[in-house]
């Protein structure tokens, strides 16, 4: 069930072409992350599924139907990298009056404006403005803005910049709830640590176009070296095996590479046999990081340089 | 609510429940009152005072050179052109002796240099006293010939213009005057809301929360918002204003005493005169009120009014949206400056223009500049004071109002493919030509 479809997407500037033919499909209810360098194209993907720019080509489909910038933005949240909010309006009536051009009626608006200010320990600052709050508050106030009508799609543009660990995790714990709930999350970051933590979905976006898609564990998987760490109770007189090449040996702990034709039964063997005690043994995959450093340099400029359109 | 309602209703009230949009509405009038009263202190505190020691060597000017307020000429013994400062005297005025009626100049020494203004009064007195001694050498009195002066003035103008059967009467003087006031208001307040506009456009740049809005609503529908939403709140400090003015002029009115009003009343029902032939003599006061408020109703109200209306609004939507366009390609009032000339220009033009225009209403000029849109809400109103069809015949009447319709859509259009680009552009410094481009390229 999809949530959204894209389909071919193309958006060129007469410098370059910010998006070069992008397709991909989210599902209901999952968090996705959509990463790439500086200048990928992200931003323009974003901006088109929200509705601000319009595609030169391509289809998206939002909800199963056509989408239809007028009528579906108020199903999406979208919180943008340039974060801001207007300076001298009250915060309180600022949500409130963000809410109702989302769609919600004065009521509803002031209702879960409340809700969320308590949630969030804010209620206090309900009357202060905008450039009272301090960058942290500024932050979570944003969040709040971004999901309180309930929203089909959230897209989050670096959401936990500029935040300390406890409201870093406060967010993040919202993410996960909003998800359960059914709503489904595009989640744009530099931080592949935290993609590697909250997504279920990774798309890799370089140059305009997608160089990646696919769940987090499996694209680990597709890019797995046959990496193993194993932790001894002590070495064994012969440390190197012919089931595998030793790459790092740390006291007691080595990190060895699996050769083709063997197991990881086999490497174990070579040290049951020799009578060393056998305290940890597991895979490395690859980190998210090394695998989006290791794509984006491999395909040409890690930065775009301009390109006129051919 | 629909969205462009709730933009309205947000950028109204913000702006109305400020504290400082109560103080200016009242203080600005206010100012402006100050403003006019201190000029002409200033104008007449400003005036020089001079001592003038007079050498005549025709010896008739004592009698017949008259003092002013600040210019006095005294004829002393033994002051010459060495001793006149000791003395006490700010200049000299030396005065040879006339041979006939032939070309003399006359010198005036002194250490600071004279102002026009007192020049021209000099010589305004001298030639009153040479003409003062002609006269009395003709066995003319001065006294004899103020006399006739004042007697002749028995006769006065009054003009009538044709309007299809009937003629009503014009009064140009009134005329000159509603049409530059008129002019000059509209002048002042598009330059004001006009900045106001690009401010106002400005703010979601610098607070940084276009992209928000701009996934929320349409960017047409956000520049809108804005523009009626400040429009409105101009509207609401005028109609503050007019009520300021009926509450002054109703109190003013309380001071008049009511034998007077009753003067004035007898007056306007027997059309300038008093019942009861000459034997009843109006009170001077009395007079002047019914002057004034003659001379008022002579002017087609409804007309001018309806037609301020609808220029003001026409005027504020056509210049508003070509402030919106600059100010959602700037961020900051620096680099707004260049863009916005090109804006400001024409309204300062046509305010130029108007005065022109407001003296001689029925030039080729005066017709252009009333149908261009950039010129005409402020042009237009200038001529409709001198009367309509008179002055302004119908069609131009009409075809200016419609010139103007069209410009404001056409300017709100251009404005609106401005706008949805620009809003969301940062750090780039944008030119007029680039902005031109984003109008009329693809859609």
């Amino acid at each position: 069930m999809n949530m959204l479809e894209v389909k071919g997407l193309k958006k060129y500037f007469a410098t370059q072409k910010a998006v070069d033919d992008i397709s991909f499909s989210l599902d209901k209810g999952s968090i996705f992350g959509l990463l790439g360098p500086n200048g990928a194209g992200k931003t323009t993907l974003i901006r088109m599924i929200t509705g601000i720019f319009y595609p030169d080509e391509g289809e998206i489909l939002f909800d199963g139907k056509k989408f239809d910038p007028a009528n579906d933005t108020v199903h999406i949240g979208y919180m943008p990298e340039e974060r801001g909010l207007y300076k001298k309006m009250k915060i309180g009536e600022q949500a409130v009056y963000l809410a109702q051009l989302k769609g919600l009626s004065k009521q509803e608006a002031m209702e879960k404006v409340k809700k969320w200010f308590v949630k969030f320990e804010m209620q206090s600052w309900w009357n202060k403005k905008m450039e009272d709050l301090s960058k942290g508050m500024g932050q979570k106030l944003q969040f709040v803005i971004t999901v309180l009508h309930q929203p089909k799609l959230i897209i989050l543009d670096e959401p936990f910049s500029g935040l300390d660990p406890v409201n870093s995790n406060l967010i993040k714990n919202e993410i996960f709830d909003l998800a359960k709930n059914g709503a489904t999350v595009i989640f744009s970051t530099h931080r592949m640590e935290q993609v590697e933590e909250i997504c279920d979905h990774i798309i890799l976006v370089n140059l305009g176009k997608k160089i990646l898609d696919g769940g987090v564990t499996q694209i680990k998987k597709d890019f797995k070296e046959n990496k193993f760490s194993i932790q001894l109770s002590s070495l064994p007189a012969q440390v190197s095996g012919s089931s595998f090449d030793l790459i790092e040996q740390q006291g007691n702990k080595l990190v060895v590479r699996i050769r083709d034709g063997y197991s990881g039964n086999d490497v174990l063997q070579h040290f049951i046999q020799q009578q060393a005690g056998i305290e940890a043994f597991h895979e490395i995959l690859p980190s998210l990081n090394e695998i989006f450093i290791r794509e984006v340099e491999g395909t040409r400029a890690r930065t775009r340089a301009f390109q006129p359109i051919t | 609510m629909n969205k462009i309602g709730l933009i309205i209703r947000r950028e109204y009230l913000s702006r109305v429940r400020n504290r400082t949009f109560v103080l200016t509405t009242i203080l600005m009038p206010l100012l402006i009152v100050l403003f006019i009263a201190g000029t002409i202190f200033l104008s007449i505190k400003g005036k020089e005072k001079l001592k003038i020691a007079v050498v005549d060597d025709n010896h008739f000017f004592e009698r017949n050179l008259k003092n002013s307020n600040d210019i006095s000429f005294e004829f002393p013994a033994g002051v010459d052109t060495a001793n006149y400062l000791q003395k006490g005297y700010s200049a000299i005025l030396l005065i040879p002796k006339f041979e006939g009626t032939q070309k003399t100049n006359y010198v005036i020494r002194s250490k600071k240099s004279i102002g026009l203004g007192s020049k021209e009064t000099i010589e305004g007195k001298i030639n009153a006293a040479i003409e003062d001694n002609m006269l009395q050498q003709s066995g003319i009195s001065r006294s004899q010939l103020d006399s006739i002066h004042t007697r002749s003035q028995f006769a006065e103008l009054k003009s009538l213009q044709e309007h299809g059967n009937k003629t009503e009467e014009s009064n140009q003087a009134l005329a000159y005057g509603i049409g530059y006031s008129c002019g000059i208001l509209i002048y002042i307040i598009m330059l004001i809301y006009g900045m106001m506009v690009l401010r106002g456009v400005m703010e979601e740049k610098t607070s940084r929360i276009a992209e928000v809005m701009v996934s929320s609503v349409k960017p047409f529908e956000l520049m809108m918002g804005k523009i009626v939403g400040i429009g409105a709140v101009g509207l609401t400090q005028f109609l503050m204003w007019v009520v300021l003015i009926i509450v002054l002029t109703s109190a003013v009115q309380a001071f008049i005493p009511h034998d007077t009003l009753v003067q004035v009343q007898a007056l306007q029902q027997h059309n300038g005169n008093m019942p009861g032939g000459g034997m009843v003599q109006a009170s001077e006061q009395a007079q002047q009120i019914y002057n004034i408020q003659h001379t008022l109703g002579t002017a087609n109200w409804p007309l001018i009014l309806g037609c301020f209306a609808f220029y003001f609004l026409g005027g504020y939507l056509f210049y508003a949206a070509l402030f919106a366009a600059v100010g959602s390609v700037v961020e900051d009032v620096q680099n707004s400056q260049s863009l916005t000339l090109p804006v400001t220009m024409p309204i300062i033009f046509a305010f130029l223009i108007m005065s022109v225009v407001v003296y001689t209403p029925d030039t080729p000029l005066a017709i252009w500049a009333s149908l261009i849109p950039f010129s005409s809400p402020i042009v237009m109103l200038a001529r409709i004071a001198y009367g309509v069809p008179g002055t302004v015949p119908y069609w131009q009447l009409i075809l200016s109002m419609l010139l103007l319709v069209g410009g404001f859509l056409f300017t709100t259009w251009m404005a609106g493919k401005i706008y949805r680009t620009g809003i969301l552009l940062y750090g780039k410094k944008i030119s007029w030509k680039e902005m031109w481009k984003w109008a009329f390229r693809r859609s």
